[in-house]
């Protein structure tokens, strides 16, 4: 069908191999949590299924996941709450500043962590407030928030304005219309914006390590472990967000496909 | 299903009557606001530091703002190999990344394209790696390279490293967990570019006799153009600003520092915030002059 073919079997031999290169650690992280280790994770010993069964062994693995959890859930409803609202406002309002409001929103996407970090707890210094559970939230809060917007937005965007019409036409008020026909329409791509905000709270370090002071999180564990060795519970707790994010994600994408072909026929 | 997709390449005229008012305004006040509070004035924070001298009680990390230009000098001079290095390494990795990812992201976009269930699985396991926390991979990549590591041992066995050479801790090493951690930023962009290219289009570069390279590099290519960019930036300004991979905790050693190790330290261990802060300012001034040329070329609408 296209003139352009890197011949038939070199382009998709490439991509086999680069898929494979790109899963090398995570199978290695995985394989790695079975490992019947003693001091260090580093050689392998032998198979078990001890750190699986008492992850909570090792406390602070423990601590530092559920503060991790924590975190997430809190700046995820917040910055899906404020970025909601901005998306529909850039959406279907028009407002001065539109230019300025843009900018504002693409600049934490644009900034490197460690400035945002820094940026940050240089303020709280300013401001003398200690660093501990609230400002890592406030931290996350803000540089998940654009995140959010930008997800949404696109949903917002698909939605037809004929929709909320007929429902005023049917004599609703504002109120009804948001919570019954506009919020439903918009909540899968809300959904989507918070799953993002989720993973990238978890995930993060940089912006952490700067602002949370002496609370630990499953990331900052994991860097301060590095020094020693990481023991193969980060590993079981690695492994398992893993296998619990891929599962939401096949649910999604299956649960779409079959949409998809419902409405196809 | 052609209007949805062609409202979602430009959102505003699709909309029906436009309402301006009061609603926008309380709709954005508390979020723009949260914005102001938190990254905005912090950067004015950090500018400040930046200023800031040692105050007069002597007590460590305790500074007084004091118009001090002379921690950028102090800052420059004491970290120009780590100032260099960073765009060095950021400059390497992009383009390295940007090799590796375009065929992965053509050949979802275009060739994948009417599977969707295989363009499904491949878009999947682009971002696979995000759900493993990145300090778990890098560390992973660590091991394997670590000395007496399998790989090492081979490398020295068939006689490619000489019995003292090593991977970690060399430019090599930081490099590749640097292009290794950024594909997926790189791939999803292009990916996003090429699955909208119009396919006839290339055809018809084919139709005009033009030869298979020549349909790439005037047509395909510029047509992706705008995901590379995005990725370009998704790639560049990350890495200018990491430190995990080039920490010696990971794939590096202090011969491998980056901007970000030197924040780091001066920030969160030896507590001169001043110098730090310096070093940030000038890393986002950095960034700042890049991200600008694209606004000026691409406009605020399309940067979301």
């Amino acid at each position: 069908m296209t003139r352009f073919s890197l011949g038939k079997y070199l382009l998709p031999t490439y991509v086999a191999l680069t898929f494979l290169f790109l899963m090398i650690p995570i199978g290695y992280t995985f394989v790695f949590s079975f490992n019947d280790s003693i001091k260090s994770n580093i050689i392998w010993r032998g198979f078990t299924l001890d750190n699986w069964l008492d992850v909570c062994d090792q406390a602070e693995v423990c601590t530092a996941f559920s503060n991790s959890i924590l975190i997430a859930v809190s700046a995820t409803a917040v910055s899906t709450v404020l970025g909601t609202m901005i998306a529909i406002a850039l959406v279907r309002y028009r407002f001065k500043f539109r230019s300025a409001t843009n900018l504002l929103l693409f600049l934490p996407l644009a900034t490197p962590e460690v400035v945002m970090g820094a940026g940050l707890a240089a303020q709280f210094l300013d401001f003398g407030w200690p660093k501990g559970l609230p400002t890592v939230i406030i931290a996350h809060v803000m540089f998940t928030l654009s995140f959010v917007v930008v997800t949404v937005k696109a949903r917002v965007a698909t939605l037809d304005p004929a929709l909320e019409e007929a429902g005023r036409d049917l004599y609703a008020n504002p109120a009804q219309v948001f919570m019954k026909v506009t919020l439903p329409l918009l909540l899968p791509g809300i959904l989507a914006a918070a799953m993002l905000a989720f993973a990238l709270s978890f995930d993060d370090f940089i912006i952490t390590q700067f602002n949370s002071g002496a609370v630990d999180t499953f990331p900052k564990f994991v860097y301060t472990a590095a020094a020693r060795g990481i023991p193969p519970e980060a590993n079981v707790i690695g492994s398992f967000v893993f296998i619990v994010a891929i599962a939401i994600v096949v649910t999604v994408q299956v649960r779409a496909s079959l949409k998809r072909k419902k409405l196809a026929k | 299903m052609a209007f949805v997709a062609l409202g979602q390449s430009t959102p505003q005229k699709q909309q029906g009557p436009v309402k301006t008012g009061r609603i926008a305004l309380v709709l954005l006040t508390p979020g723009l606001a949260y914005l102001g509070l938190f990254f905005i004035t912090p950067l004015i924070s950090l500018i400040t530091t930046s200023l800031k001298a040692p105050s007069d009680s002597g007590l460590i990390g305790r500074y007084d703002f004091a118009f001090e230009l002379g921690n950028y000098a102090f800052a420059i001079g004491q970290y120009a190999p780590q100032i260099f290095r960073s765009f060095t390494y950021a400059l390497i990795a992009t383009v390295v990344a940007l090799l590796i990812s375009y065929p992965i992201a053509y050949f979802i976009g275009v060739k994948a394209r009417d599977k969707p269930l295989l363009q499904g699985l491949l878009l999947t396991l682009v971002i696979a790696p995000f759900f493993i926390s990145f300090l778990l991979r890098t560390f992973a990549w660590k091991q394997i390279f670590s000395n007496d590591s399998f790989v090492v041992n081979f490398l020295k066995n068939i006689g490619i490293f000489g019995p003292d050479a090593n991977i970690i801790g060399t430019d090599f090493a930081v490099v590749f967990g640097l292009v290794y951690n950024f594909i997926p930023f790189m791939t999803l962009p292009i990916y996003a570019s090429l699955d909208r290219l119009d396919i006839r289009l290339v055809e018809a570069g084919g139709d005009l006799y033009a030869n298979p390279a020549t349909t790439f590099w005037k047509i395909t290519f510029p047509l992706s153009l705008p995901g590379v960019i995005s990725g370009t930036l998704l790639t560049f300004i990350p890495i200018s600003g990491d430190y995990v991979v080039a920490s010696r905790d990971f794939l590096g050693s202090s011969s491998t520092a980056m901007i970000g190790n030197v924040v780091e330290t001066n920030f969160l261990r030896i507590q001169d915030y001043p110098t730090a802060s310096a070093l940030s300012v000038m890393l986002m001034a950095t960034i700042v002059v890049m991200v600008s040329a694209y606004v000026r070329r691409s406009g605020t609408d399309d940067l979301l």
